[in-house]
């Protein structure tokens, strides 16, 4: 059994849609993030996050009312299988944190205010109490390690390949990672730390990927030397198409069980890491194979009518 | 079988020993981080800019008494954390001042200004390094609490700011009390009262006709009232300069007082008890004040002399003393702690975790080996052993260097796996390809791993690139999902290009293989 065998799909004529399609779906992503701002969770953003767990059935306006004296924007929203009568409690940072000592006292408030009310007996199973200090200091951080794995990536493909490819590589990168976060303030999921690893993740994802057809290119422009970049690079792409499909495929259902499976905890990551491996082997056919093109320019220019035709017959040669 | 083949097999099969080794029983063997275990995670910051006024305060406040008898009129005023100013010196007495100085000048710089004033200045690297040593103290004492809380492997260590500290607790459910015991001051000074008590502070300061001298102050404390009669708070007047404090104790453990109520016993060690016999023994008849953190908790009379042994009343509950003389004998914080961060998981929801997770992978993991099967026939179990091999590989590693397993870690292995399977449809994708081209299956898996090993090559490093800064960047969970990530590609490597080859040639060498089930 084979499937796309001996594939002849001309992906680079392709090009200039697939990156209208990404610039649309980025530049809305941006204007819903410069609108509603970026859903920072609690590790960037500070603040109080507490999952409470009650021992009767609780609606969320009971819930809600008893906490209805403690001041800010409150999110109270059930966590997990409602069987498990759990529901998350998150407040904003307060004025006076960078005090340390009242860290606390918004997790306590709502102790207090939840014994106070006729909501029952409660445990809180899990509390999470973040200063702005440490928030800001994630800030910098998360922003710091994503630049620098990029720039790391970059380099490496620079070393072993060519730089008009890196540049390819790197434009494929940022492209999923704005997609991805496109696509968390669609769905309106928190970035989370666990959410910057999942994107880190498919920063190296999408690398890997982009790396398996740059290499058969470069093996091909060896074997090829007469056919244009582009014949060369399609080419490429189809000969891989058949281990991109699968990989991405077993790689996709295999995090669709974490999401599905794994739990509240795992859920952002799960579904930052399903758009991401989308967006990644998407970008790594359409994207980074075209600025690649595009940037070395010159090669690639002229036999445009060529290449449809020559595909198939690059093949022998590799 | 070929020689080399056999070698190459008894390879692989030592190292799934040596790895299942390592991991058996993997409850025991692999350590579970905190959102898994449940437990605490506190990043704590060190007030250091206490410590280097405590230093200004004490050197002050030693000057002071020095100079009301060697230079009545002059005065000392601390400005800032790092500064105090002498004033009103008289010219003729400016030599006397000097030499009275001249012990602190490795530590303040002295300069003079006009009217017998002079400003002495903490020296920069002098309050660096008393900034360091107290973040470097206050760990320490902190390791010493948590050890003797009795928490199993508990972290503590320095975080990422300078002045940040990091406990993690694992297992640990009462918040609250871990945070008292490690939180704590616990700095205990003994210190002669001049009056008091009084019921507020205006009072006390009204003894004084509202000025209360520099060498005096006046701290609250709880009024000793019989027993089941409720405290108020009330106000001593004592002496700025402890007779003996907390540095000088030997010993300190929970006891009964004699109306059976709990408090904390002390000992002082030889050099603090000389200095305290001595002390009692001039001051009999007058009170002394037991504090602690600025705080009087008693203020026993002095009957007679008193050699090393305290004792500390307080309302105190058992546990509360048992606390109180823990931290008194693992030593007073140099510095005020504040919470930056306070992360707790209860084990309810750390197991609730490991099952989805576990779960999850063990899905994801059936589902992946049963598609590689349906697609790559007998190939496809080649692919199963080289994956199972990497997680065996994955875990014996994570066990001998003692990683910790947090929920991104499952996610991590979920990934290797991933990895693991690319590795092997790369080749097979290529095995395939390269048979078609007319040659013998022999050739084709040459060829096949040969021209695949680059790309491994450069997809691995390029991913390892992008783990090492999630390493780096990571606090507890991230860092467990870099390792273990880490860890799985190296073994990817290994697995996929070594162990799977050899299957290859062990099935091609039994046989004379003319077609093969790929």
């Amino acid at each position: 059994m084979q499937i796309l065998h001996n594939t002849n799909f001309n992906f680079i004529r392709w090009r200039w849609h697939a990156i209208a399609l990404s610039s649309i779906v980025i530049i809305a992503g941006i204007a819903k993030m410069a609108t509603t701002g970026l859903p920072l969770g609690i590790d960037f953003s500070g603040g109080t996050l507490m999952v409470v767990k009650f021992e009767q059935e609780v609606r969320e306006d009971t819930v809600r009312s008893p906490l209805s004296g403690i001041p800010g924007d409150k999110v109270i929203q059930p966590y997990g299988d409602p069987s498990e009568r759990q529901w998350l409690i998150r407040l904003p940072q307060s004025g006076a944190a960078e005090q340390g000592a009242n860290l606390e006292q918004g997790a306590q408030a709502v102790v207090r205010a939840l014994q106070q009310s006729n909501v029952g007996k409660f445990e809180v199973i899990n509390q999470e109490l973040v200063g702005p200090v440490i928030g800001r200091d994630l800030q910098l951080k998360g922003i710091y390690a994503t630049l620098a794995s990029i720039l790391g990536i970059t380099a490496y493909i620079a070393f072993r390949f060519r730089f008009a490819f890196a540049i390819g590589a790197i434009a494929a990168t940022l492209h999923d990672i704005l997609v991805t976060l496109a696509f968390l303030t669609f769905f309106n999921y928190d970035l989370s730390l666990n959410v910057v690893a999942a994107i880190l993740t498919i920063t190296g994802y999408s690398v890997n990927d982009t790396i398996v057809i740059f290499d058969r290119v470069r093996e091909n422009l060896r074997g090829m030397r007469r056919e244009s970049l582009e014949t060369i690079v399609n080419t490429s792409v189809n000969q891989t198409l058949g281990r991109t499909v699968i990989t991405a495929g077993t790689t996709f259902l295999a995090v669709l069980s974490l999401f599905t499976f794994g739990g509240e905890v795992l859920r952002g990551f799960a579904f930052t890491m399903l758009v991401g491996i989308v967006s990644g082997t998407y970008s790594t056919v359409f994207i980074a194979a075209a600025i690649a093109i595009i940037l070395s320019g010159k090669q690639a220019r002229g036999r445009t009518a060529a290449t449809a035709k020559t595909a198939t017959g690059g093949r022998k040669a590799s | 079988m070929a020689k080399n083949l056999r070698w190459k097999l008894l390879i692989i099969v030592g190292v799934v020993a040596l790895a299942v080794y390592a991991f058996y029983p993997p409850d025991e063997r692999i350590r579970l981080g905190l959102d898994l275990k449940g437990g605490v995670h506190l990043v704590l910051r060190v007030q250091t800019e206490d410590a280097v006024l405590l230093e200004t305060q004490t050197t002050a406040d030693r000057l002071r008494e020095q100079l009301r008898a060697e230079i009545p009129g002059a005065t000392v005023t601390v400005v800032s954390s790092t500064e105090f100013r002498v004033e009103n010196v008289p010219s003729d007495k400016d030599q006397t001042l000097r030499q009275l100085v001249a012990d602190t000048e490795t530590i303040f710089n002295r300069s003079s200004g006009a009217g017998g004033s002079y400003t002495l200045t903490m020296r920069p690297n002098i309050a660096m390094q008393l900034r360091d040593g107290a973040v470097t103290q206050a760990l320490q004492t902190i390791e010493r609490r948590v050890n003797e809380l009795g928490v199993a492997e508990p972290i503590v260590a320095r975080h990422s700011g300078a002045d940040q500290i990091l406990v993690q607790l694992p297992g640990v459910a009462d918040v609250a009390r871990a945070k008292e015991v490690i939180g704590k001051t616990a700095l205990l000074e003994l210190k002669l009262v001049e009056q008091g008590p009084f019921s507020d502070e205006a009072a006390a300061r009204q003894a004084y006709s509202g000025n209360v001298p520099p060498d005096l102050q006046i701290l609250p404390g709880t009024s000793e009232g019989a027993p089941g009669e409720r405290p108020a708070t009330v106000y001593y007047v004592v002496r700025r300069v402890p007779a003996v404090t907390g540095r000088e104790l030997r010993n300190s453990r929970p006891t009964l007082d004699e109306n059976g109520r709990p408090a904390v016993s002390f000992s002082l060690n030889s050099e603090g008890a000389t200095r305290f016999g001595q002390f009692t023994q001039n001051n009999v008849g007058r009170n002394l004040a037991i504090v602690l953190d600025n705080r009087v908790f008693s203020a026993p009379r002095i009957e007679e002399r008193i050699n090393d042994e305290g004792r500390i009343h307080g309302n105190f509950t058992q546990q509360e003393a048992g606390d109180l003389s823990l931290v008194l004998r693992s030593g007073a914080l140099p510095a005020n702690l504040t919470y930056l961060e306070e992360r707790t998981v209860g084990p309810s929801l750390g197991q609730e975790s490991i099952r989805a997770g576990v779960m999850a992978s063990i899905g994801g993991l059936l589902f992946v080996m049963l598609f590689i099967l349906a697609y790559y026939k007998l190939a496809g179990v080649n692919a199963m052993v080289s994956i199972v091999v990497n997680l065996m590989i994955l875990l014996g590693l994570m066990a001998y260097i003692g990683a910790t397993m947090t929920l991104p870690g499952i996610a991590g292995f979920i990934l290797t796996i991933g990895m693991g399977v690319d590795s092997n449809v790369l080749i097979f994708e290529r095995i395939k390809e390269e048979l078609q081209t007319a040659k013998g299956a022999r050739q084709a898996v040459a060829a096949g791993f040969d021209r695949v090993f680059l790309t491994i090559l450069d997809t691995h490093v390029a991913s390892l690139i992008a783990a090492a800064f999630l390493f780096q960047f990571g606090t507890g969970p991230i860092r467990g999902f870099a390792m273990t990530l880490t860890i799985g590609l190296l073994s990817n490597v290994f697995t996929a290009v070594f162990v799977s080859r050899t299957l290859f040639e062990l099935v091609l060498s039994r046989r004379q293989v003319a077609k093969l089930s790929i």
